[in-house]
C-alpha cells in the first residue's frame, strides 16, 4: 500500500513533467494540425545545449534553459515557414508528406547531436540533483520537484498568455477559423508562425528540465514521442489545463506500471494509451472538437 | 500491355538468373552481405508503398511487421528448428493477420492519426517481445544456421538468392494490383475517401486487402533476417530506422508507379551501404534525414516524378 501511494506521488510530479514537454506540441500539433513529430527531437536537442552551457560556464540548468529560449524561438520561426511554404501553401496531403518531413528532421538532429555529442548519457551538474526531500516514509527527489514546480509555472504562464493577450487570443482564434482571421485583415500565417515560436522556445526549459530529471541520450525522443502524443491527444487537441491532466494520468499510470510489473514494460505504457485514446475517444478527453 | 507483362517477366527471370549466376561466380562474401541488405530495402519499400502509396496510408509501422517476421523465425527455429521456407510462410500468415488488425484500425482513423496509431502499435510489440523471456528477451538470442543445402556454396548466398526471389514476388503483386482494379479502387480511396464510397467503391474490402497484402509482404522479407545476422535483439530487429528508411526510399522514388520504390531503395540503400563502410552508420542516418527532407520538400512526387515532369516538359516543346 505505501508502494502505491510512492507511485502515485511520482507519478502526479511525473505527469507535471510530461505535461512540461507537452506544452509545445499542444500548441503546434493541438492548436496549429502541424504533424510535429520533430517536437521530442528539438526537446532533446535543447537538453544537449543545456548540458553544453551547465558542462563549459557552470550556468544553472534552468538558467540555461532561460538563455536558449530565444534560439528555439527563432528555430521555431524557420521551421514553421519552411512547413507552410512546403506543404500548407501547396495544400493536398500536407498531414502526410509533412510528417514524413519532420521525421527527416527528427533524424538529422538525432545524428547531429550524436556527432556533437556522442552516444554516451549526459547529465546536468546543479545542488538540487540527486538529492531528495524526506517526509516520513516518502522519498522524493528533489529534481522531481524542481520540474513539477516549473512545470506548473510554465503551464499557468502558457495558459494566461493564451488567453488572455491579445497575441494569446489571436493563435486561438487562428486555430478555430483561419478565413475569418483573414477577412477580418490579419494574416493567420504571421499568427500560426508566432505560435510556432512560442511552441518550440518553450522547449528551452523543457529541455532543461528534461536533463534534470534524469541523463538524456541523443535517441531519447523515440521515447517521447509516444509520450508527448499521447498527452496532447489524450487532452485534446489544443486544450492547456486538458494537458496537464493527461499528463498527469500518464505520469501516475506510468509510474504504477513500473512499480508493478518493472521497468522493461514502462515504454509501452504512453503509446498503449494513446493507441486506446485514438481508438476509443478520438476527440480527447477536454476536445474542442466533436 | 500484354507485350509490357512478357517484357517484365522476362526481366524478373533474367534478374533473378543474375543473382543464382552471381552466387555461382563471385567468390568474395561481401557483395553478397551487402546485396542482401539492398534487396531487403527494395522487398521492404515495394511492399510499403502498397499501402502507403497506392492506399496513402503512411504506415511507420514496417518496423512492426520486420521485427515480428523475425521473431517468428526466431520462435520457430528455437522450438522446432524449422526450416527457411516454412519460416517466410509462417512470417506471412502473421504478417496477413496484423495487416488484417492494421485495416480495422483505418476504420477509426485517417491521416496523420492512423500514422501515429502505427508508431504506437510498434513500440507497444516490441515491449512485449522484450519482455518474452522465450525469445531471449531484451538481450537478444544467438541462432545457428542449419548446414545449408547443395545447391548453393554457403548460407549468405542462399539468403542472398531467397531475398531475390522475395523481391521478383513483392513487384509482381505490386503491378498486378497497380494494373487491376484494385489499383484504380485504391487511388479513388486515396483522392478522396468518401466519393470513393459513393460511387460503389468497396473501401473497406480494399483497404483491408492492401493492408493484408502490404503486412504479409513486410513480414516475409523480415523473416531470412535472423538467419542472416544469426542474432536478434528487440531493439534492432524493432528500429524506427526500418520505418523511416523504407518511407523514404517509397516517396524518393515516387509512389504513383510500381518501379518507383525500387528506384528509391537502390538509389538509398547503395548510397546506405557505401557510406556505411567508407565513413559511419551515422552520417549513413544523416544521408537518410536529408534525402527524406531534401524530396519531400523539393520534389514531392520523387524521382518518377521528376522523370515524368521533363518527359511533359519535352513533349510540349515539340508541339509548340
Amino acid at each position: 500500500m505505501d508502494l502505491l501511494l510512492d507511485a502515485v506521488v511520482i507519478g502526479v510530479l511525473l505527469g507535471c513533467f510530461y505535461g512540461a514537454v507537452s506544452l509545445g506540441l499542444s500548441v503546434s500539433f493541438g492548436l496549429l494540425d502541424v504533424p510535429h513529430v520533430a517536437h521530442p527531437a528539438f526537446l532533446v536537442l535543447a537538453s544537449y545545449f543545456v548540458y553544453f552551457l551547465n558542462e563549459h560556464y557552470a550556468i544553472d540548468p534552468l538558467v540555461a534553459g532561460l538563455l536558449i529560449t530565444p534560439l528555439f524561438f527563432a528555430f521555431g520561426l524557420v521551421a514553421y515557414r519552411i512547413y507552410y511554404e512546403t506543404f500548407e501553401k501547396r495544400g493536398s496531403d500536407a498531414g502526410v508528406r509533412g510528417i514524413a518531413f519532420f521525421f527527416g528532421v527528427a533524424f538529422i538532429i538525432e545524428v547531429l547531436i550524436i556527432m556533437q555529442f556522442g552516444v554516451d548519457q549526459r547529465s546536468v551538474t546543479a545542488d538540487y540533483v540527486g538529492k531528495a526531500l524526506r517526509l516520513g516514509d516518502l522519498r522524493i527527489p528533489y529534481r522531481l520537484l524542481v520540474a513539477f514546480g516549473v512545470a506548473a509555472v510554465l503551464t499557468i504562464l502558457l495558459t494566461l498568455y493564451l488567453s488572455r493577450t491579445f497575441m494569446g487570443r489571436a493563435i486561438r482564434a487562428v486555430a478555430q477559423d483561419q478565413e475569418a482571421l483573414r477577412l477580418m485583415g490579419t494574416n493567420p500565417i504571421r499568427i500560426k508562425q508566432w505560435a510556432f515560436g512560442i511552441a518550440t522556445a518553450v522547449l528551452g526549459v523543457a529541455g532543461a528540465l528534461l536533463i534534470i530529471v534524469a541523463p538524456v541520450e541523443p535517441t531519447l525522443d523515440r521515447a517521447y514521442i509516444g509520450r508527448t502524443f499521447c498527452v496532447v491527444v489524450m487532452a485534446g487537441l489544443g486544450s492547456m489545463s486538458g494537458t496537464l491532466v493527461a499528463a498527469i494520468i500518464l505520469g501516475v499510470a506510468e509510474s504504477i506500471v513500473l512499480t508493478m510489473f518493472g521497468a522493461s514494460w514502462a515504454p509501452a505504457i504512453s503509446f498503449a494509451m494513446l493507441l486506446g485514446v485514438l481508438a476509443v475517444r478520438p476527440q480527447g478527453l477536454f476536445g474542442r472538437r466533436s | 500491355m500484354k507485350r509490357n507483362g512478357i517484357a517484365f517477366w522476362i526481366g524478373a527471370a533474367l534478374f533473378l538468373a543474375a543473382a543464382l549466376l552471381m552466387t555461382k561466380v563471385v567468390s568474395n562474401q561481401y557483395p553478397f552481405f551487402a546485396g542482401y541488405v539492398i534487396l531487403q530495402f527494395i522487398a521492404l519499400a515495394v511492399a510499403w508503398s502498397i499501402l502507403g502509396g497506392y492506399a496513402g496510408y503512411v504506415n511507420f509501422g514496417t518496423s512492426a511487421f520486420f521485427g515480428v517476421g523475425v521473431y517468428s523465425s526466431v520462435f520457430l527455429v528455437k522450438a522446432f528448428g524449422a526450416p527457411l521456407p516454412v519460416q517466410i510462410l509462417t512470417a506471412a500468415a502473421i504478417g496477413a493477420l496484423m495487416g488484417f488488425a492494421l485495416g480495422l484500425l483505418t476504420l477509426r482513423m485517417q491521416g496523420i492519426f492512423f500514422s501515429i496509431a502505427t508508431i504506437a502499435l510498434t513500440i507497444i510489440i516490441e515491449t512485449a517481445v522484450t519482455n518474452w523471456r522465450y525469445v531471449g528477451g531484451a538481450a537478444g538470442i544467438q541462432i545457428q544456421r542449419p548446414p545449408v543445402s547443395a545447391l548453393f556454396d554457403n548460407y549468405v548466398q542462399m539468403l542472398f538468392f531467397v531475398q531475390a526471389v522475395l523481391v521478383v514476388l513483392a513487384v509482381a503483386i505490386s503491378r498486378y494490383i497497380q494494373n487491376s482494379w484494385i489499383g484504380r479502387g485504391l487511388q479513388a480511396l486515396k483522392d478522396d475517401e468518401l466519393a470513393a464510397e459513393c460511387s460503389g467503391v468497396p473501401t473497406l474490402r480494399l483497404k483491408l486487402l492492401a493492408c493484408v497484402i502490404s503486412g504479409a509482404l513486410l513480414c516475409a522479407v523480415g523473416a531470412p533476417s535472423a538467419m542472416y545476422l544469426q542474432f536478434a535483439n528487440p531493439e534492432s530487429a524493432f528500429n524506427l530506422n526500418y520505418s523511416v528508411s523504407t518511407l523514404a526510399m517509397s516517396l524518393i522514388g515516387g509512389t504513383a508507379h510500381w518501379s518507383g520504390p525500387i528506384i528509391g531503395a537502390i538509389l538509398l540503400g547503395t548510397t546506405q551501404q557505401l557510406l556505411t563502410v567508407t565513413i559511419s552508420s551515422e552520417v549513413n542516418v544523416l544521408v537518410l534525414g536529408v534525402m527524406l527532407v531534401l524530396f519531400v520538400v523539393g520534389a514531392p512526387e520523387g524521382i518518377i516524378g521528376l522523370i515524368r515532369r521533363i518527359f511533359r516538359n519535352r513533349n510540349e516543346g515539340r508541339e509548340s
